[in-house]
């Protein structure tokens, strides 16, 4: 009977991963998609990840997690699987899925699809999971410290800087789409504002009035965010708008200005309880998007492939390959996530039985969500899609590029494109780059359909505003965490430095991390060919880095501990993200493309300069731009450079183990036998 | 329902002092435990101490 149930499963996922790859020149139903992904998710977790924690990890039930053994009431407690799951995931899903697929779908909906699909189940979900498991065994150690122990000083030091370079560049481009979504939209930025006193608000109710009554505090908060989003309408229609309309340079110094406060302020005030209010935010509207999609099961109008497989895109520049393996990195793997799946999660485990079902159960959810956002950027017409994320640089601005876009084959029109507008109740819609504004028209659509279509500019300003809670959360949290790693950088250098507690010492480091990504997010809003197409790869890159630095300290330990028969488990991604991120990174650092080399670009506006060319305005911010680029190539090179040298790092110590020199010992801690009752935690 | 009132608590953090202060009377009986509020800052800072997000 069950293998029936598999049997079937398996067909239905074939037909449908054939319904979508195979279609051409008619639409495709977005139910096809949804069904592809969960036969597939089903299928790699029973016969993939189960067969991973049992072969190869070899995860034992009787086994003590360090949850139980460090038993402090606090960060380490045992703790129900579902509750585990649902903290583990809601750490690891951040903006990041709904970005980068949107991005991607200017290639058609397939590749994009398909990479989120495969790549998560080979790649993405084994990550998390050995990670997890391998974390687990060693007291809950972070990254950092596993790769320090087990790759050797060298491989840990790049662990760190990685990691650094990593959360920089990803706040940049965070910060990018914020500012790109609330840019002359008063009534987005109102809202988006509205969220900074409610959060206090929650805070000051949670610190004093009713202290650690969490819930009450976010039902609160929740309700006034959904208030703020309405009455954000009504200071759109009245004389109130102009307090609220910014154009990017204004806002930039605004996101600057709340980043450093955020990161400055006590937690309690600030950044933990709107923590809490996006945390719902992004379960409840995923779930919500999920319902949505199957009860309207939208049309997709991309095609399955776009002619911009060429590398001639107006969203990023660059061919098929690469750059879509770049571009979605978050919702196929994600090297961030080993940092929530070392040193938080197994913190709270209780039997490495449920490893497979948290590390690698909560990466397919997130993979999920990617999927959804793929839906949510194709069931929009696809001239539309293009007009609202492409940069005017690219295809002018208003009436030019939609006869540019129409000239490429994807209809669109300027009184098509006002009609939306203002049914979103925004201004223009046209160049709206960043990708949140056209998740947010998708999202609206889709919502306004299955929830009523009356209300299209609500809905598009709650999708606005569900996006831009929670990256200024992710924002502020890694302000705070980039600050702390430079304090305890510094601390070395300077004792007092790395007090986390000593105020001189805080403002420093906390002006230092908001300068390094706020330079950057400066840089991207002048760009003039919109700084996604100069940001999103690099992190993209940064992003891919950091996850081979993972695999490879996973990849080390299967070797070490005996297991080379099974390490092509973590070696067979590690080896894909090394191939596609060095060529990627080769393209941006030798393409003589200027859309897409760094370098080349700099030559071009250095020779555009000299010869005068340049129209005023562009002339006085080509130096920045000019020395930007440089920064940027270099940076590439810098993350290409770490990423090898932590895989050299691996094979050299495989190597030595394979001919039998010493090596870094295995450091698992010894096995001591679980004592909890199965029941009392597993209720 | 009653399950689900107690996952959705434990999920949120609501109960979080509660289970510190069961955690307090078996582990440590001869100390007297951080007062609600206390636990509460103590728990925020903590928790914030490290990478919690991502992207």
């Amino acid at each position: 009977m069950k293998k029936l149930l598999w049997l079937g499963i398996s067909i239905l996922g074939a037909a449908s991963l054939g319904e979508i790859a195979l279609a051409r020149g008619e639409a495709i139903n977005s139910l096809w998609l949804v069904a592809a992904a969960l036969c597939v998710y089903a299928l790699a977790y029973r016969f993939y990840a189960l067969w991973i924690a049992a072969k190869v990890l070899v995860t034992d039930s009787t086994r003590a997690t360090p949850a139980e053994r460090f038993d402090n009431g606090l960060d380490f407690t045992p703790t129900n699987k579902w509750v585990t799951f649902g903290h583990h995931f809601a750490a690891i899903a951040g903006p990041g899925p709904l970005v980068g697929p949107t991005l991607a779908a200017q290639f058609g909906y397939l590749p994009g699809t398909l990479w989120i699909l495969i790549g998560a189940v080979l790649g993405g979900c084994v990550q998390d999971m050995v990670i997890l498991f391998f974390s687990t065994r060693r007291d809950g150690r972070s990254l950092g410290q596993m790769a320090r122990d087990e790759l050797g000083p060298l491989g840990g030091a790049a662990a760190l800087v990685g990691t650094l370079a990593i959360m920089v560049i990803l706040i940049s481009v965070l910060g990018l789409v914020v500012v790109n979504a609330l840019k002359h939209s008063p009534w987005g930025t109102s809202t988006v504002m509205a969220t900074i006193p409610i959060a206090i608000l929650v805070g000051l109710h949670m610190r004093h009035f009713r202290p650690g009554k969490v819930l009450e505090g976010s039902l609160i908060g929740v309700a006034l965010l959904l208030l703020a989003v309405a009455s954000g309408g009504w200071i759109d229609h009245h004389g109130l708008r102009t307090l609220f309309d910014f154009d990017g340079n204004t806002l930039v110094w605004l996101v600057i200005g709340y980043g450093f406060l955020a990161a400055i302020l006590p937690v309690w005030l600030l950044l933990a309880p709107r923590d809490y209010l996006s945390t719902y935010m992004k379960l409840g509207t995923v779930a919500a998007l999920a319902l949505a999609i199957l009860v309207m099961h939208p049309e997709i109008k991309m095609p399955a492939l776009t002619r911009f497989v060429d590398g001639t895109g107006p969203i990023f520049a660059g061919k098929l390959f690469p750059f879509v393996f770049i571009t979605i990195a978050c919702g196929a793997i994600s090297g961030f996530h080993s940092l929530i799946s070392s040193g938080t999660t197994p913190k709270l485990l209780a039997n490495e039985r449920d490893i497979p079902m948290i590390g690698y159960g909560g990466m397919l959810l997130e993979s999920f969500v990617a999927i959804m956002a793929m839906v949510a950027a194709t069931v929009l017409d696809p001239g539309v899609f293009f007009a609202i994320n492409s940069p005017p640089g690219v295809v002018g601005q208003g009436i030019e590029a939609a006869a540019t876009i129409s000239s490429w084959g994807f209809p669109v029109s300027m009184e098509k494109m006002q009609a939306l507008a203002s049914e979103m109740g925004e201004k223009t819609l046209f160049a709206r780059t960043g990708g949140a504004p056209s998740l947010a028209v998708g999202m609206a659509s889709i919502f306004g359909n299955a929830f009523g279509n009356g209300l299209l500019a609500i809905w598009y300003h709650f999708a606005i505003m569900f996006e831009a809670v929670f990256i200024l959360t992710t924002l502020d949290a890694g302000t705070r965490v980039g600050r702390f790693m430079l304090q305890d950088l510094l601390g070395n250098l300077h004792k007092p430095l790395g007090r986390t507690s000593w105020y001189p010492s805080v403002l420093v480091t906390s002006a230092a991390i908001v300068a390094s990504w706020g330079y950057f997010l400066y840089i991207g809003v002048i760009d003039p060919n919109g700084g996604v197409n100069l940001l999103w790869p690099l992190f993209g890159i940064a992003n891919q880095m950091l996850a081979a630095i993972a695999l490879s300290v996973a990849t080390g330990i299967l070797i070490k501990s005996g297991k080379l028969k099974y390490a092509w488990v973590s070696g067979m991604p590690l080896a894909w993200l090394s191939f596609i991120t060095t060529s990627a990174a080769w393209e941006k650092i030798t393409s003589p493309d200027i859309r897409i080399g760094f370098f080349s670009a700099a030559d071009h506006f250095a020779e555009q300069l000299s010869l005068g060319k340049l129209p005023p305005e562009k002339a006085a911010i080509a130096p920045k731009l000019i020395f930007n680029m440089q920064l940027d190539g270099a940076l590439t090179l810098f993350f290409v450079a770490v990423l090898w040298i932590v895989i050299f790092e691996m094979l050299r110590v495989s190597w030595k183990k394979a001919i039998g020199l010493p090596v870094p010992p295995v450091s698992e801690s010894p096995h001591i036998p679980s004592r909890l009752v199965e029941d009392w935690v597993r209720d | 329902m009653k399950r689900l009132w107690k996952m959705i608590r434990r999920l949120s953090g609501d109960d979080a002092y509660e289970r510190y202060l069961a955690h307090c009377r078996i582990a440590h009986p001869d100390r007297t435990p951080m007062s609600r509020k206390a636990f509460f800052i103590a728990e925020q800072e903590r928790k914030w101490n490290g990478v919690r997000r991502c992207c």
